[in-house]
C-alpha cells in the first residue's frame, strides 16, 4: 500500500499499464520531458522512452485522430488532452469516428483508445480550463465515459479503461487532484467500468454524484450531522451507467438528489431521473431534484463560486426533498 | 519525360536593427524622433507592467498571469502600425499588445484577476477578447477581414498566435480562407521557440513557419521579432497591402519567451539557463536604447525618467484596480443571450432569490 493522491494514482496507473502491455502508448502535449502540466506523466518518458511516452505537436484533433489510427493498427494509445475545455476540437474525431469504427467495420477494426483529461472548476483557473462536458460524451454512442472521485478508483478505473476494447473518455477531477490522499495497493487491480459505488449506506435519501462533486456531497452529509440517513452513491462511470444500483438505492430510500457540476439543461442528472422514473417511479416519495450549475458558460474566477454547487446548496436540496 | 521544375520558392528574413544597435537605414521605416521616443516609452511601460503583474500574482493579488517578456517588440511594433478600428484577435500572451492598443491597464489587470469586465474593448477600438484556446482565433481574423472587404471598410484584421498554434488545423484553414477570399488579414506568429515545454523543432518539421504561407498562395516572411523596426516595417507593409486589396500576409516574428510559460510553469524543467542568457542578449529594449543613444535620442536622465514615469502609471492603475468592486454575480446570466431564457430566470432566482 502506498499513500497517494489522484494525480499520483494516474501516474501509477499509467506506469502499471505501460509496463504490462507494450502496446500502450501515452501521448499528448507536454507529457514527455515536462511530465505533463499537472505532472500526471512525471518520469514516464524517462522510464519507458520517447516512443512510448510521446510529446505531440499542439493539435487536439490530431492527437485524438492519430490515436484512433494507432489503435486501429494495433496499439493502445492513452491520449492526454491538457484541459477538458480543449476537447471541443476533438469532437469531429470522437463523434464522427471513434465511436463508430467497430460498427462501421462490423468489428474488423476497433478503437481501444483512452482520452484522459482534467475537468472541472474551483481552482480559479483561466477560461476553458474548468469545463464539465461529461453529458456531451455520454450523448455519443460508442464512447464510454468515466469520472473517478478518489485515488483508489482512479488507478483501478484507468487500468480498466486502458484494457477496455472500446474508446473511453477519462475525466480527472482537477480540483481534487491533490486534495484527497488514500492508501492504495501498488499491485495490479482494476475497478470495473459501469459499476457505481455506494460510499455510504443510508435509508432516508439517495444522494448521487460523481467526480469532484462527491467530495462536496460528503461535506454536505457531514454538515447534516446524522439528521437524515443518507445513502451516498458515486456513479464513477457515466456511460454505461449503473442503472440497477441507482434503482435499488432509490427503491430503498424513496427520495433522491442528484448533484453535478455541469450545467443543468441536458445534464446527466436528467438521464438518471428518467431512468429512476422508468424503473422505480412508484417508490418515490418526492420528486427527484438536481443540484447543478446554471445554464451559463463557466464564469471567470471572480464569479466561479456562484456557478459551482456547494455544500449549502446541496443541503438546501436535501431539505426540500425531505420536507416534500 | 524528364521531371521539370514547376515552381520554386524562397523565404525572406528581415532584420533592420541588430542586437548591437546597428541599423540598416535603407530599410528603416519612416519614423520621427518623437515617434521613436513614444515607441520606446510604450516598450518600457509594458515591461514594467509585465513584471508588476507577475509580482502581484506571486503576492496573491492577481490570478494566473501570462508573461510576455522578450516579445515586447512584436506587440508594440504591430500595434503601432494599426488604426484603432482595425481588428485585433489577440492570444493570452498579448497583454502588452492590449495596452499598446489603448486597453486601460486597469482592465488588463481585471481580466487576469478573473473579472470578465476586463475584456470590454474601449469605444472605437476593436480589441477582441483574448483567445485562451490556442489557435482558434486565427479563423476569426480571416472572417473579420473578409467582412471588411465585403463592406469596403478598409479595416485590416490582425491575429496573434504562437509557434504551437501553427500545428492546429485552424491556422492552416484560416490562411486558406484568407487567401481564397483575398482578405485583408495579417497573421502574426510570435514564434517564441516553445509551446510550454515543447520546442519549435518538435512542433513542425519545416524549417520556418513563414514558409507555411506558400502552400496557401499568400506571402510569408520571417523577421527578427526582437527588432522593433523590423516589426513595424513588416506589419506596415502587410497592412498597406491588405488595405489596398492585395490580400493576406503571414509574418513569423522570430523571438523568445524570456519568462516561464505562465505563473504555473517552471521552465527550468525543459530549457537550459544558458539558452535564456543567450537570448537575453538580443533584448528588444536594450537594442533600441543602443540605437537611440547613438542617435542622441536617449541619455541616462531620459531613461530614468521613462522608467519612473512607467512605474507611476502602473502603480496608479494598480491602486485603481484594487478599489474596484467585484462584478455583480447576476452578470453570469445577463450576457449569455440578448434575452434570458425561462430556465435561466428560474436558475437565477434559485441562486440569488427574487
Ligand atoms: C487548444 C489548446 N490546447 C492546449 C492549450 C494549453 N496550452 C496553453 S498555452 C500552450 C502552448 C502554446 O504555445 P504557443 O502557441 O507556441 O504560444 P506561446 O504560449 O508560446 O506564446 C498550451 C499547450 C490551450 N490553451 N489551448
Amino acid at each position: 500500500m502506498v499513500v497517494t493522491n489522484i494525480v499520483q494514482a494516474v501516474t501509477m496507473g499509467l506506469r502499471q499499464e505501460l509496463a504490462r502491455d507494450k502496446n500502450v502508448v501515452v501521448m499528448g502535449e507536454d507529457v514527455g520531458l515536462n511530465g505533463g502540466v499537472f505532472r500526471a506523466t512525471d518520469g514516464l518518458q524517462k522510464e519507458f522512452g520517447a516512443d512510448r511516452v510521446v510529446d505531440t505537436p499542439l493539435a487536439e484533433l490530431s492527437i485524438v485522430g492519430c490515436a484512433i489510427g494507432m489503435a486501429v493498427n494495433g496499439l493502445r494509445p492513452v491520449a492526454e488532452i491538457q484541459f477538458s475545455g480543449f476537447m471541443y476540437s476533438t469532437f469531429d474525431q470522437l463523434l464522427s469516428h471513434a465511436g463508430r469504427i467497430r460498427m462501421r467495420s462490423r468489428g474488423r477494426f476497433t478503437c481501444p483508445i483512452v482520452v484522459r483529461t482534467p475537468y472541472g472548476g474551483g481552482i480559479r483557473a483561466l477560461e476553458l480550463h474548468c469545463e464539465s462536458g461529461e453529458a456531451i460524451f455520454a450523448h455519443t454512442p460508442g464512447l464510454k465515459m468515466v469520472v473517478p472521485s478518489n485515488p483508489y478508483d482512479t488507478k483501478g478505473l484507468l487500468a480498466a479503461a486502458i484494457r477496455d476494447p472500446d474508446p473511453v473518455i477519462f475525466y480527472e477531477p482537477m480540483r481534487i487532484y491533490r486534495a484527497i490522499k488514500q492508501d492504495i495497493p501498488e499491485k495490479d487491480y482494476i475497478v470495473p467500468l459501469g459499476k457505481a459505488n455506494v460510499i455510504q449506506e443510508g435509508d432516508d435519501l439517495t444522494l448521487i454524484s460523481w467526480g469532484a462533486m462527491v467530495k462536496t456531497c460528503q461535506e454536505a452529509v457531514e454538515k447534516l450531522n446524522n439528521k437524515y440517513s443518507v445513502e451516498l452513491v458515486d456513479l464513477r462511470t457515466i456511460n454505461p451507467y449503473d442503472a440497477e444500483a441507482i434503482a435499488d438505492s432509490v427503491k430503498k430510500t424513496g427520495r433522491c438528489v442528484i448533484v453535478h457540476e455541469a450545467i443543468r439543461t441536458g445534464g446527466f442528472a436528467a438521464e438518471l431521473i428518467a431512468s429512476i422514473n422508468e424503473k422505480v417511479l412508484l417508490s418515490l416519495e418526492a420528486p427527484v431534484i438536481r443540484i447543478t450549475a446554471p445554464d451559463v458558460p463557466f464564469p471567470l474566477a471572480k464569479l466561479e463560486n456562484y456557478f459551482l454547487p456547494d455544500a449549502t446548496r446541496i443541503l438546501k436540496g436535501i431539505e426540500r426533498v425531505m420536507s416534500y | 519525360m524528364p521531371k521539370r521544375v514547376l515552381k520554386e520558392f524562397k523565404v525572406e528574413y528581415l532584420q533592420i536593427l541588430d542586437e548591437n544597435g546597428n541599423c540598416d537605414e535603407a530599410l528603416m521605416p519612416k519614423l520621427s524622433n518623437d515617434e521613436i521616443r513614444k515607441i520606446y516609452e510604450m516598450l518600457v511601460l509594458i515591461r514594467v507592467f509585465d513584471q508588476k503583474a507577475f509580482n502581484m500574482q506571486r503576492q496573491g493579488r492577481l490570478g494566473t498571469y501570462i508573461q510576455f517578456k522578450g516579445q515586447e517588440a512584436c506587440q508594440v511594433g504591430s500595434a503601432f502600425a494599426l488604426d484603432d478600428d482595425d481588428f485585433i484577435f489577440p492570444m493570452y500572451r498579448n497583454s502588452g499588445l492590449l495596452i499598446a492598443r489603448k486597453q486601460p491597464i486597469v482592465q488588463v489587470l481585471q481580466y487576469w484577476n478573473g473579472d470578465e469586465r476586463g475584456s470590454v474593448s474601449p469605444k472605437n477600438v476593436n480589441n477582441f477578447p483574448i483567445s485562451i484556446p490556442v489557435g482558434t482565433q486565427t479563423v476569426h481574423a480571416a472572417g473579420a477581414a473578409f467582412a471588411a472587404k465585403l463592406r469596403n471598410t478598409k479595416q485590416v484584421s490582425v491575429v496573434y498566435f504562437g509557434d504551437g498554434a501553427t500545428s492546429k488545423g485552424d491556422f492552416h484553414e484560416a490562411m486558406n480562407f484568407a487567401g481564397v477570399f483575398n482578405a485583408p488579414a495579417v497573421f502574426i506568429c510570435e514564434n517564441n521557440q516553445y509551446a510550454i515545454s515543447v520546442p519549435r523543432s518538435k512542433q513542425t518539421h519545416s524549417d520556418t513557419i513563414a514558409q507555411k504561407a506558400i502552400a496557401y498562395g499568400i506571402e510569408g516572411i520571417q523577421i527578427d521579432g526582437m527588432d522593433i523596426f523590423a516589426v513595424i516595417k513588416a506589419v506596415k507593409d502587410a497592412v498597406d497591402k491588405g488595405r489596398s486589396g492585395k490580400g493576406p500576409t503571414l509574418i513569423e516574428c522570430y523571438t523568445y519567451r524570456l519568462a516561464d510559460h505562465s505563473t504555473s510553469d517552471d521552465a527550468s524543467r525543459y530549457r537550459p539557463k544558458e539558452e535564456i542568457e543567450l537570448w537575453a542578449k538580443k533584448d528588444p529594449i536594450d537594442r533600441l536604447e543602443k540605437f537611440m543613444q547613438n542617435k542622441k535620442l536617449l541619455d541616462d536622465a531620459y531613461k530614468q525618467k521613462v522608467l519612473v514615469q512607467s512605474q507611476e502609471i502602473i502603480e496608479k492603475a494598480v491602486t485603481e484596480f484594487e478599489k474596484i468592486q467585484p462584478p455583480d454575480p447576476k452578470d453570469i446570466f445577463k450576457y449569455v443571450f440578448a434575452e434570458m431564457t425561462q430556465q435561466q430566470k428560474e436558475e437565477m432566482e434559485e441562486l440569488f432569490g427574487k
